[in-house]
């Protein structure tokens, strides 16, 4: 009797040990999300990419559709290749999809935001993004106001 | 002249201390693999070393996620940053508290009950009589509680880590207001099992066949009268805590580049 | 082994100790040592406490190695034993420690079924039956179900006695078995330990510091004193004996060629030395 009581609770400390795991796997931890390991890889260059990271979600009207996978300079025109691999569920992007670079509130963490196109093809793997938006750099759009309002003073 | 003498002795004992300790875990292991096949042996101590730490392990997790959940938006609701306070309760849960705090809670409770429960079974003979019933008590006794402690820490560090998530959004979520969907997605977004999930796993695995370790060895090899398992239970929980906390850093600046 | 003589002796003698020197760190126990146990008989090891009447048993178990000499158990060297050789020795030796050395995590029945458990493959009915036996035998049939916590002194040694003779062992070995007991208990442990012999046709050795109760029951007697013996034969032989150690020992007189001091300086010295 004592025996089976203990045996219980042992089972139970158990189970419940593992579930706590699963709980930090797929809940905590990204396992549920969009598996990046095996989806489709694209490339987009920017100017500039600001402070983004390699793992920054891509995401598309919101939701998340992939993770950027790499970021390294195009030796040709030293711009930004940012490769992402985006979920295979979501094969029908068409190919015209543009890019930007944008920021989670004020001072988040940096994201890359996908907007659709009208094109009937659609993406694949190894695929470019042409249409691009580089990242808003903070002392280049006070540089940019100030220049303008300059210049509008002056006309 | 006299302190070199004793600084010399206490050298050379300490030494011995590590000899011994090593030979013990040798013999430990080899023992633990034998005791498998004695399966009902190491449930037994899995109750004694697991269970019945799990109502401590539960309620400091809790407690330690009510308090990052506090502590972080506060911090991040200055800087205009609170959708990030899943990441960040989430993070330091993972990676550094869920393990270490676990471990510094097994050893106060279940190490110190160990070093005193075999410490305890030297002092009265039970060891000494095992062995003239042709039982080898590091297989009867040391084997299976060691695998029991070392099975039992990554369950509940994992439980200590679920369990102050939920803390964390009890009190970001349920008191200050932080949308839920943002607490979790945000937390989602950041975390990575392989990097910090499973980093925390490794982490207490370690810890755990450390911490168990030693408390293990300080009670076999305590000496056997009254003030001597005290001493050897002191030992535990200043010992173990002490490697828990500076594996630590060794594992974090090897595992997080 | 060549020698006839030798082996004739070791076949009448269970238990032969010769020439042992042993030393704890840098205090010695043993100087020379020897003597040997009869089979089938009762053999008393007495001596002054500290004198390592113990340590004496644990040669015999094989806890611990002597520095030099020789210890026979049934024609085979103990010290010389690997770990598998020593196993198989202790399963047909039976010890009760002076602390009972019950074990406190099981009942009064599972301490005696446990050397029996964990050294055969007995069915379950079986055991029930040595155990009942057993405990029948000391007299606590009644508290099978109890807890080591649970039992006096005496009932916790009577335990542990039957857990020493569990599996028929061919040597029995009781270290300080009449320390701390009531006179009730003590008079139990001694008849248990001449009846148990007798009985099952076991060679006892009992190693104690009570002159009357280890006179009482032993067929042979040995007198140790500065790690070696000082004295042997019969329980009568030693009372009649007219060396002064051995006269000390048996009447109980404080001070005598065994020391009362502990060995130190002189005493006036001592005290003028100074912190």
């Amino acid at each position: 009797m004592q025996k089976r009581v203990i045996e219980l609770w042992v089972g139970a400390f158990v189970l419940a040990g593992v579930a706590a795991l699963g709980v930090l796997a797929f809940k905590v931890g990204n396992l549920s999300g969009a598996d990046v390991k095996d989806g489709f890889k694209v490339t987009a260059h920017f100017h500039n990419i600001g402070g983004l990271t390699v793992k920054a979600p891509v995401s598309m009207a919101g939701v998340r559709v992939g993770r950027v996978s790499n970021i390294f300079i195009d030796r040709d025109d030293y711009t930004a290749v940012v490769e992402m691999t985006l979920d295979p569920k979501y094969d029908n992007l068409p190919t015209d999809t543009s890019a930007s670079i944008l920021t989670q509130g004020l001072l988040g963490a940096q994201y890359v935001g996908l907007e659709p196109g009208g094109e009937d093809r659609y993406l694949k793997d190894g695929d470019r993004l042409d249409i691009t938006q580089s990242a808003l750099v903070l002392e280049q759009l006070i540089g940019q106001l100030l220049f303008s309002k300059a210049g509008g003073e002056d006309k | 002249m006299d302190w070199v003498r004793q600084l010399g002795r206490w050298a050379l004992e300490n030494m011995q201390r590590w000899g011994r300790s090593g030979l013990f875990l040798l013999s430990t292991l080899a023992a633990s693999v034998l005791v498998l096949r004695r399966f009902e042996l190491v449930v037994q101590q899995v109750f004694a070393v697991g269970v019945l730490t799990l109502i401590i392990i539960l309620v400091s997790g809790l407690f330690v996620g009510m308090v990052l959940g506090l502590q972080g938006y506060y911090t991040l609701v200055d800087f205009g940053a609170e959708s990030s306070l899943g990441l960040v309760v989430a993070l330091s849960l993972t990676r550094e508290l869920g393990p270490v705090l676990t471990a510094l809670l097994f050893a106060g409770r279940a190490g110190s009950a160990l070093t005193a429960e075999i410490g305890l079974m030297k002092a009265t003979d039970q060891l000494a009589a095992m062995e003239m019933m042709a039982v080898d008590p590091v297989r009867r006794v040391i084997a299976p509680r060691f695998l029991a402690g070392f099975v039992s820490m990554p369950l509940l560090a994992a439980l200590f880590t679920a369990v102050g998530v939920w803390g964390g959004n009890l009190v970001g979520v349920g008191l200050l207001g932080v949308d839920s969907g943002v607490y979790w997605s945000a937390m989602r977004d950041g975390v990575d099992v392989y990097e910090d999930v499973l980093n925390g796993v490794i982490k207490s695995l370690v810890f755990g066949f450390m911490v168990t370790w030693i408390a293990v060895f300080e009670g076999y090899d305590a000496v056997p009268t009254s003030e001597g398992v005290s001493r050897a239970t002191t030992r535990t929980v200043v010992n173990a805590s002490l490697v828990v906390l500076a594996l630590d850093f060794i594992l974090t600046s090897l595992m997080f580049e | 082994m060549s020698d006839s003589k030798d082996k004739q002796n070791s076949s009448a003698d269970l238990v032969r100790v010769s020439g042992v020197r042993f030393a704890f760190g840098t205090r010695p126990v043993y100087d020379d040592l020897s003597l040997s146990v009869e089979r089938g008989k009762v053999t008393a090891i007495m001596g002054p406490s500290g004198c390592g009447k113990s340590t004496l048993l644990n040669f015999v178990g094989g806890r611990l190695k002597p520095d030099a000499g020789s210890v026979m158990v049934d024609s085979v060297e103990v010290p010389g034993l690997g770990r598998r050789g020593l196993y198989q020795l202790r399963k047909r030796m039976g010890m009760m420690f002076q602390r009972s050395a019950l074990l406190t995590d099981m009942n009064v029945f599972d301490n005696i079924a446990f050397p029996i458990r964990q050294n055969t493959d007995l069915p379950e009915p079986l055991i029930r039956h040595m155990v009942l036996f057993k405990l029948e035998m000391v007299g606590l049939r009644g508290a099978r179900d109890l807890m080591p916590a649970e039992l006096s002194g005496g009932m916790a040694r009577r335990v542990a006695l039957a857990r020493a003779i569990a599996l028929d062992p061919m040597l029995v070995m009781y270290d300080e078995p009449f320390t701390g007991l009531d006179p009730i208990s003590m008079g139990v442990i001694v008849k248990l330990i001449r009846e148990v012999n007798d009985a099952l046709g076991m060679t006892s050795v009992v190693v104690t510091h009570d002159v009357k109760e280890g006179c009482s029951i032993a067929d042979y007697v040995y007198l140790l004193a500065h790690g070696t013996v000082i004295g042997q034969g019969t329980p009568e032989e030693l009372n009649t004996s007219q060396s002064p150690e051995v006269r000390q020992f048996m009447g109980g007189l404080p001070d005598g060629p065994v020391g009362y001091h502990y060995p130190a300086d002189e005493f006036v010295s001592d005290l003028f030395t100074g912190a």
